[in-house]
């Protein structure tokens, strides 16, 4: 093709001569702004590469006339922020929980530590503020399944809840009593447990299943039905219910039992961490 | 101008051009681009509203997210390229594409079964991982090969070129399918499990790993997303705006610049990780230097509208090519700050990155297109002009405030996040948790979703008005005096 270079009549500016499909190119040169920009980001990284470590060598690598290194600034740093909560953690260190809560100062320091470290790993199953969901307990109420001291508290977060990798995490295991009892059995039962909280439908069932009640589940959850800590066998009688506590709920919990199960603590928080938290939770409202 | 149609005329007498494989990829972009914004649509929603992940494994946000992803990248994006480049490769080198209608319906054919495979992959749980390069090895090998056959095609076709140089376009389109096919085949490396099963193990390991998958991932974007488009970009503008590209020295100075450049970005990605000092600066500072090489395709864009700008008033095409440049040039002053480590601690892994992303995506990518397929489906569909101008302004302003709603509420999202996630209390403790700083993105995720739905009304705005003008329909509606004349488009062919 012998395409010309033409005089563009908008610009005045020459044409290359190319042309594609009608499209041609104009002569214009490099706009010197952008030029001057480029060069000032190639010298901005010239002065870049002294300063901080870049260029690959055959040994090794240019490691920058400031000395930055992160792996060594991140411990920097963190060493920092520990030592300026040392003077807390070290007490906290060194006290049980009942002491820490003792003293004022250490004890809003741990709520406050104790709360983060409760949102991070705590609040996904138990919400925030302990506020507690669907299967998963309140923690912010007086019903306990395992005990509401500091002491109780803390063996639950350190050693976990039916967590077999930990032999001192708390167990306990309702029988699955639809292998156990007549079906009739099991909704006298059931009319039982709603009279406990002034509900039953039925007050005939209801009276027989008192006995049976007495036969069977009074072991764990007392005659009266307010449940027995030391086992997690939880109070019938206070309206509280962790699987629900409608007929059909109460029904399939005998049947077939559900069981809770949280992790032991001890291995992923540090000791201080565990002793905060527990302080923080037993202090959200229904600490004993 | 009347000696130039002229000469185009009488290009078109003695050229029979392959303009079914372009309807097809045509149509393939339109729908694809629905299917992908949908699919962000809704799991947009999700972020917001969790419940929408159904309980169910296939509707997780885990697994609709690499679909809406590969939908609006490689479906969406990729036929869009596809179409453009067969297109424009062929004009612009006044010949056929080479190997003929066969080779180019394999690659058709070829590339939408990748898709589909790729995405009910995604859908099953089949996946390997790595970002934008999800697809496992039985369809890594499969685009490989399709891939190798776009490269013969295009390459080709240049071969066997009727003009004596190749235009800048070209160039770019042709950047992007090599450097594609380079870090597609690098990136999925990988040991099969078994021939019969679906899973494999990758080559690397490690911060290797990590380093491989960022040089594939960045450069998706610096190859796929920015090259091949500037391609589109560096046709479709001076045949709408009907001028001279501004300037040939800064098209190839920008381009051998980009090209060098963008290839070493990757490392950015991987700020503050086990990825070794040296390199997170040599990334970053490659980043930085990346910045003007891209403002040259802007540049260059916006000033071939030099003697043209009057026509922003009344052709929506052009405008939305125009804002298309607008858009890069955004991203990619953006995209060199975030680069910066200081500026990348507060930036990295918060929402300030997908608004950044989708401030390309959305603002350049797909407006891009967008002016391209209401260039290309009249000429192609042969129709006198587009069934409707007014829906096309209306598809512009619509999509305009969705892009602007998604980007600032990202922005002040991802700001922010990353603002939370670094305040401290006088005792040293982290001011916020991770749960709430979620709590408190649930606004800006409501607003982003809203902007992501006013988005697909767009967009379901211009498929209607392509399919009626595929029908070469023409609806009766008031123009200004200057749209009613020049927005004809000659009948091709």
């Amino acid at each position: 093709m012998a395409n010309k270079v033409e005089r563009d009549e908008v610009t005045g500016v020459e044409t290359t001569g190319h042309e594609w499909d009608g499209i041609k190119e104009l002569n214009n040169p490099l706009p010197r702004w952008w030029v001057l920009v480029f060069y000032a980001t190639i010298a901005f990284s010239v002065v870049w590469w002294i300063l901080y470590p870049s260029w690959p060598t055959l040994t090794g690598y240019w490691g920058g006339i400031l000395g930055s290194n992160q792996r060594l600034d991140l411990d920097r740093r963190m060493a920092e922020a520990r030592a300026a909560q040392a003077q807390w953690l070290e007490k906290i260190a060194t006290l049980d929980t009942e002491a820490v809560a003792a003293d004022p100062e250490l004890l809003s320091f741990a709520m406050r530590g104790g709360e983060v470290a409760f949102k991070e790993n705590c609040a996904a199953c138990h919400g925030l503020g302990g506020a507690g969901q669907f299967n998963y307990p309140s923690l912010a109420d007086d019903d306990w399944l395992w005990g509401g001291t500091l002491a109780d508290i803390e063996q639950t977060i350190r050693h976990g809840i039916r967590f077999y990798d930990d032999p001192d995490t708390r167990d306990s295991q309702m029988p699955a009593f639809g292998d156990i009892l007549e079906r009739e059995q099991v909704e006298d039962v059931v009319q039982y447990v709603l009279s406990l909280s002034g509900r039953a439908e039925d007050g005939e069932a209801a009276a027989r299943g008192s006995e049976v009640f007495a036969e069977q589940c009074a072991a764990c959850h007392g005659d009266d039905g307010r449940g027995m800590k030391e086992l997690g066998a939880p109070n019938l009688t206070d309206g509280i219910w962790l699987y629900g506590g409608e007929p059909q709920d109460i029904r399939a919990q005998i049947l077939k039992p559900r069981h809770g199960v949280m992790p032991a603590w001890q291995t992923r928080l540090e000791d201080e961490v565990i002793k905060m938290v527990t302080i923080y939770v037993h202090n959200l409202g229904g600490g004993e | 101008m009347a000696v130039a149609a002229a000469h185009a005329a009488g290009v078109r007498a003695e050229t029979a051009y392959n303009e079914d494989i372009v309807r097809l990829f045509t149509v393939a972009t339109i729908f694809w681009g629905i299917v992908g914004f949908l699919v962000g649509v809704y799991i947009a929603f999700q972020l917001a509203y969790p419940v929408l992940n159904l309980g169910l494994e296939w509707t997780t946000f885990g697994r609709l997210r690499p679909i809406h992803t590969s939908a609006v990248i490689f479906a969406f994006g990729g036929n869009a390229l596809l179409a453009t480049s067969l297109y424009v490769v062929q004009r612009t080198c006044r010949t056929s594409l080479f190997g003929g209608p066969a080779l180019a319906s394999f690659l058709f054919w070829g590339y939408q079964l990748f898709i589909v495979l790729a995405a009910l992959g995604y859908l099953l749980g089949v996946t390997q991982s790595k970002e934008y390069a999800e697809p496992e090895w039985y369809v890594d090998l499969w685009l490989t090969l399709v891939w190798v056959v776009y490269l013969v095609i295009f390459f080709g076709t240049l071969l066997r070129r009727k003009e004596p140089h190749i235009y800048v376009a070209n160039w770019f389109y042709l950047a992007f399918i090599i450097t594609i096919a380079v870090l597609h085949i690098f990136n999925n490396l990988a040991v099969p499990v078994s021939w019969t099963g679906t899973k494999s193990y990758s080559l690397f390991a490690g911060v290797q790993d990590a380093l491989v998958q960022w040089w594939y991932g960045h450069n998706a974007v610096g190859f796929f997303l920015t090259a091949g488009f500037l391609g589109m970009m560096y046709y479709f503008v001076p045949k709408q705006a009907e001028r001279p590209i501004y300037s040939y020295r800064l098209s190839i100075v920008h381009f051998w610049a980009l090209i060098f450049l963008y290839i070493w970005a990757g490392p950015h990605h991987l700020h503050y990780t086990a990825l070794p000092d040296w390199a997170q600066v040599l990334g970053m500072t490659f980043s930085v230097m990346l910045w003007m090489p891209s403002w040259g395709g802007m540049i260059n864009g916006l000033m071939t509208l030099s003697g043209a700008w009057d026509k922003l008033r009344w052709d929506p095409v052009l405008r939305f090519l125009v804002v298309s440049v607008a858009f890069y040039g955004m991203s990619t002053f953006e995209g060199p700050l975030m680069s910066v480590r200081q500026v990348n601690a507060l930036s990295h892994y918060t929402d300030w990155t997908v608004g950044h992303v989708h401030s390309g995506a959305l603002g350049w990518v797909a407006f891009v297109t967008f002016g391209a397929l209401y260039y290309l489906v009249p000429r192609l569909w042969k129709a006198e002009r587009l069934y409707s101008i007014r829906l096309v302004e209306w598809h512009f302003w619509i999509a305009t405030l969705g892009v602007v709603l998604y980007i600032t509420s990202m922005w002040v999202s991802g700001i922010m996040q990353g603002l939370m996630w670094r305040s401290y209390d006088s005792l040293g403790f982290l001011q916020y948790s991770f749960v709430e700083t979620v709590a408190a993105m649930h606004p800006f995720y409501v607003i982003r979703a809203f902007g992501g739905v006013l988005f697909l009304i767009g967009a379901l705005i211009m498929a209607y008005n392509l399919w009626r003008t595929m029908r070469r329909e023409i609806r009766e509606e008031e123009l200004l005096p200057s749209q009613a004349g020049a927005l004809r488009v000659a009948p091709a062919e």
